[in-house]
């Protein structure tokens, strides 16, 4: 059975409403641009998502939140997105705001089959509330589980039909862990290429993860800040 | 009294040849101006990057290619990148050094709240609960007062916690200030501060040891 699909529209043809939906990224840097438009199409609605970010206004996640497509955003950082923190101050939106490491550290244990890890981030904190606290070596950890997704939309500069993906610079952030993690996981590429073309001594996930791959179109890959020097600094 | 950069300035001599830094958003950020001559430090961004190097001349900006501020950015020869799982596996296994971020407010016993100010803003805390939690030496840059003229160095912090008994060293716009098992010992003082003004705006316990003195460049 091919796991190449034609694109975005046809790959996540079965995503219903009331899914837990990881997207990988890190703000906008690697976000999967062609799913979030698809998924915004589709108008399912009532989602729970699993994203480090939540956007901005008018880009990423921020496009379904405008909808009010999302019923529930687990992330790590919002701050960029005006309307997030809107529909969260005035209880529109449900919202668990988890430590970075925590959110991609419960990702991994669940593509490596764990179901759960320890951790000392938000040890004495509001995020310890209702945890189990353990202590190893005089130290103290919370127990977090893994999370439980049904689909995770990812996105990797190259890819083939193996489902083999590369990512490029820091675009790679949570999506080879989202990729491990979700019992159907959905890449698009930028380049698609031939069975082969990839070195396997250089493949950052191996196909075996992801069951959907589609060459991605028109991507915007906006830049949230830009910065620059001048020649001479 | 410090400006942001002479802030970052001052934070920059705290630096040791190889240490691994990772630096938050804001002034931590303009430490990596000020590294003294002779010091090499890696630096690391928690999307999953160590070696960063300075922001891009114009035209050579990579949307793939940024730092946890969301900047964009360049790399140092001999960087890498990894996924977030690891560069928070490298940070929660002590392998990073030092490191430095900003705070609302800090108690006497090194607890530090950064991440939320109920019912009015919410961010959330990225990645500075897991760094708080595991770095061996955690410095934070600050002003001494917030915006409505009070104290950020207090006895017990009010606002949601980012992590507790963790913060080594501060270094705001009127001094620079150890936390002790004592309270908050005073170390440096800026330019033209006095010893009474750090003391009336400090609202934890502050310790002063003999004569104080001024922050050198």
């Amino acid at each position: 059975m091919s796991k190449v699909f034609k694109n975005a529209g046809e790959a996540v043809y079965d995503i219903m409403s009331g899914s837990i939906i990881m997207i990988g990224g890190f703000g906008l840097c690697g976000i999967p641009e062609n799913c979030i438009a698809a998924l915004e199409k589709r108008g399912v609605s009532q989602i729970t998502c699993i994203s480090n970010n939540a956007g901005v206004d008018d880009f990423g996640i921020g496009l379904l939140l405008k909808n009010k497509q999302v019923k529930k955003m687990i992330a790590s950082y919002v701050g960029e997105n005006a309307e997030f923190e809107r529909q969260l101050l005035e209880g529109e939106l449900e919202v668990e705001l988890i430590p970075q490491g925590t959110l991609a550290t419960r990702c991994m244990a669940s593509g490596y089959g764990m179901p759960a890890i320890f951790t000392p981030a938000g040890v004495g904190t509001e995020v310890a509330k209702g945890k189990e606290v353990r202590e190893f070596n005089g130290k103290q950890y919370l127990l977090e589980y893994a999370f439980d997704a049904d689909f995770a939309l990812v996105k990797a500069w190259k890819g083939d039909s193996f489902g083999n993906l590369v990512y490029k610079a820091t675009a790679r952030n949570f999506n080879p862990l989202m990729a491990m993690a979700g019992k159907i996981t959905i890449a698009e590429v930028e380049e698609m290429v031939e069975p082969g073309q990839l070195d396997p001594n250089e493949i950052h996930t191996p196909g075996i993860y992801v069951h959907r791959i589609f060459q991605g179109a028109n991507y915007e890959k906006r830049i949230e800040k830009r910065t620059i020097r001048k020649l001479d600094q | 009294m410090l400006d942001k950069n002479q802030i970052a300035q001052r934070i920059a001599k705290e630096l040791k040849d190889g240490d691994y830094v990772n630096l938050g958003i804001g002034i931590p950020t303009l430490v990596a101006n000020y590294i003294p001559d002779g010091i090499n430090v890696i630096l690391q961004s928690e999307n999953g990057l160590l070696g960063m190097g300075p922001f891009p001349i114009e035209g050579d900006e990579d949307a793939d290619l940024i730092n946890a501020g969301k900047e964009t950015i360049t790399t140092v020869p001999g960087s890498s990148f990894f996924d977030s799982a690891m560069s928070f596996g490298m940070i929660r296994a002590g392998k990073v050094d030092l490191t430095i971020l900003g705070a609302m407010e800090v108690s006497e016993n090194g607890d530090i709240a950064s991440w939320k100010i109920p019912g009015k803003m919410v961010k959330g805390m990225g990645g500075a609960m897991d760094l708080v939690a595991s770095a061996k030496n955690i410095i934070v840059a600050m002003m001494h007062t917030n915006s409505k003229g009070e104290s950020k160095l207090v006895s017990a912090c009010e606002l949601p916690l980012t992590g507790i008994n963790c913060v080594k060293k501060i270094v705001t716009n009127l001094a620079v200030i150890e936390i002790t098992e004592k309270g908050f010992l005073l170390l440096e003082r800026a330019h033209g501060v006095t010893v009474e003004e750090i003391q009336n705006k400090t609202q934890g316990r502050l310790i002063v040891e003999g004569e104080i003195p001024e922050i050198a460049f």
